[in-house]
């Protein structure tokens, strides 16, 4: 789970990680309320689930009343990468000498903890220069590694305090709460030397949410994504209009791949899971029927173990319900697939014996 | 290093034959560990126990004893091989259980493991010199052989083709066209989907890349992490000379979300498609765009040997 930059800031004074003063909020009501609250001037800030907002102008300063009406619903209806704004944060501006860079991550080729810091913070990751790297195991930071760490991207005497505590505290909470990232920056440091997070990324396990019961409050689903879920599926809602359905999520990214290739675009990927039942891909036709700006389904299954059939008997009764009126392309291999084409002769499912042609079709299709 | 192919198939004895080693199943009473147990057994894999607490003393399908621990199993039997199929949340415990009672090689079959009981089952599996696969992972297999996993038997045909992946059904899917194609496979391995492997890619690459017959490796990997770049680095580093080409599944997943597998994100540049592909072509090692040119570029590699 990816946290929103508010949530982050919330575990970070948690933690007693310094932060900016700042209140978040949905609607220009509120937000008009929040403004006197924390007195002009102050920034504007997208929370939205995904990098470079800044460029895409989500962080707006505000310096009076007349400037917040223009940009607080500007901010808020805002879309960036796909992402639609959750909320809109008020911050306090802040006065800083220096901006610098710090991050835990998970490291996977190393299967341990890096710590990545850099004297230059405040620019994307991969454009920190000078990246002190140091790979740690599954524990807390010890306070020795930590001054190492200050010492070697260069702060002083009197910042070096402050770091190793706000290093050390980061450090705890990605133990923790299980995080795979937990980001500042930029970090500042400000005139007297002590330090503040301007900016808060964090990425939770989601393998680990049941230990995590605290954090459930910040997941923000979809309705259909809650649905998938239920049913054990993997979905990503993409912004298509050909719903993509697979077993397992190496086949379905594939299918995904080759249909882009050839000119089509997904509406969503939905993985029904290694295992696929007569239940589960019925459920899957469901979700998808309620999904706006589908033209046209397009099912890549590799059936191993589980029969073609149970597929084809799914569709059947989503035909029978009416759960589906769009045309579907599929493609079924494995066991006993002649089977399924006999039952599915009569249907508006169009089996194709190869992913390539049931693509070809599929994206005729919704180009007529 | 444990050698895999020893654990899985035993020494050649005198007469050029190997001894199919024997293998415990942790959770072989569950609908899952049932299925597959009973499908691993008509495949020919030597199960030799089950485990599972509070039904030990009774029998799997008549036959195979079930034991209340797994050190009850090992003593019992003398297996160095378990396949788990226990649920998430017990993972932990149960491979823990397994390594401490002398498990060489842990096939983990199960999904949404948290990342953290991982890394405390890599660190452990270290300390015991074993071998642990997964979690997330389809198993491993030497085709016409010994299958300790979930996949289905019809896509994979004995012969001298290395297939590791990251994904399940594409790795059946892969292999079926291997097949077709006359590439046989002398052993697959699901390296898994999970952020942190038990076995990554460069650790089977250690285990396989002396096998004596190889002649290729076909690696199908997928967005996220960055274990295929620090394979292709490892290849160039070894020098490393026998045929292999990749397929890279998720080229057109959006940035920053989890496609499926837990592990299949791409943040920023890392873990991204572009990043994998690019590094694969530094260490001379053709991509497929599509599944089904699995085989061809295989084939391309192997002649120009």
């Amino acid at each position: 789970m990816r946290l929103l930059e508010y949530q982050a800031k919330e575990l970070f004074k948690e933690y007693g990680i310094r932060v900016p003063t700042s209140i978040v909020s949905k609607d220009v009501e509120s937000g008009r309320k929040d403004a006197e609250k924390i007195g002009y001037p102050f920034v504007i800030k997208a929370q939205v689930p995904v990098g470079g907002r800044g460029k895409a102008g989500g962080i707006q300063k505000c310096h009076n009343e007349d400037e917040f009406e223009l940009k607080y619903p500007q901010v808020l209806n805002m879309t960036i990468k796909g992402e639609k704004t959750r909320a809109v944060l008020l911050e306090k501006m802040s006065e800083y000498e220096k901006e610098i860079y710090l991050s835990l991550f998970l490291n996977r080729s190393k299967r341990c903890y890096t710590i990545i810091s850099s004297a230059e913070g405040g620019v994307e990751i991969e454009s920190v220069k000078n990246q002190v790297i140091r790979e740690i195991g599954l524990g807390d930071v010890t306070k020795k590694v930590a001054e190492e760490v200050a010492k070697e991207i260069g702060l002083d005497a009197n910042s070096i305090t402050y770091f190793v505590d706000i290093l050390q505290k980061l450090s705890k909470l990605t133990m923790e709460k299980e995080a795979e990232l937990t980001e500042i920056n930029p970090l500042v440091i400000l005139k007297d030397g002590s330090m503040m997070a301007l900016d808060g990324k964090i990425m939770t396990d989601d393998n680990s949410n049941f230990r995590h019961k605290e954090l459930t409050k910040y997941q923000e689903k979809t309705e259909l994504e809650k649905k998938a879920e239920e049913s054990g599926f993997s979905l990503v809602e993409l912004d298509g209009n050909i719903a993509v359905i697979g077993n397992g999520a190496g086949l379905v990214m594939s299918t995904l791949d080759m249909l882009t290739d050839n000119g089509g675009k997904a509406a969503c990927f939905l993985d029904v899971g290694g295992t696929a039942t007569t239940e589960s891909v019925y459920e899957a036709l469901t979700l998808i029927s309620r999904m706006k700006n589908v033209k046209a389904v397009l099912v890549n299954l590799y059936g191993g173990i589980v029969k073609t059939t149970i597929v084809a008997s799914a569709f059947l009764q989503a035909y029978d319900d009416k759960i589906i009126i769009l045309p579907v392309f599929a493609r079924l291999m494995g066991a006993e697939s002649e089977k399924s084409k006999e039952m599915l002769k009569d249907s508006e499912t169009q089996l194709s014996p190869s992913i390539e042609e049931a693509i070809n079709k599929v994206v005729m299709e919704v180009n007529k | 290093m444990t050698d895999i192919f020893e654990l899985l198939k035993g020494k050649q004895n005198s007469k050029g034959n190997f001894q199919k080693q024997p293998v415990i199943v942790q959770g072989i009473t569950g609908k899952y560990g049932t299925r597959h147990t009973k499908l691993m057994i008509e495949y020919g894999t030597n199960i030799v126990a089950g485990v599972t607490p509070g039904k030990g003393g009774q029998k799997f399908e008549n036959s195979v004893p079930i034991y209340e621990t797994i050190k009850e199993a090992v003593d019992k039997t003398g297996a160095k091989i378990s396949i788990m199929f226990v649920p998430a949340k017990f993972f932990l415990g149960a491979a823990k259980d397994a390594l401490e009672a002398g498990i060489k090689l842990l096939v983990a079959i199960p999904e949404h493991v948290p990342v953290h009981d991982t890394m405390k089952i890599v660190a452990l599996a270290k300390q015991k010199d074993a071998i642990v696969i997964g979690p997330n992972t389809p198993g491993v297999m030497i085709p016409e052989l010994i299958k300790i996993g979930i996949m289905p038997a019809s896509p994979f045909k004995f012969g001298n083709i290395v297939v590791l992946s990251k994904s399940g059904t594409l790795l059946y899917e892969i292999c079926n066209n291997l097949s077709n194609s006359g590439f046989g496979q002398c052993i697959t391995i699901g390296v898994g989907g999970d952020p942190i492997n038990g076995t990554r890619l460069t650790d089977a690459l250690d285990m396989v890349k002396d096998y004596p017959d190889l002649e290729g490796i076909v690696v199908v990997g997928e967005i996220g992490g960055d274990a295929e770049e620090v394979l292709a680095q490892k290849i160039i580093d070894e020098n490393f000379n026998k045929p292999v080409v990749a397929y890279i599944a998720g080229r057109s997943a959006p940035k920053e979300k989890i496609m499926g597998h837990a592990g299949a994100i791409v943040m920023g540049n890392y873990g991204s498609a572009e990043s994998k592909i690019t590094m694969f072509s530094k260490a001379n090692i053709p991509v497929a765009k599509r599944p089904i040119e699995v085989p061809v570029l295989l084939a391309g590699k192997i002649e120009k040997k």
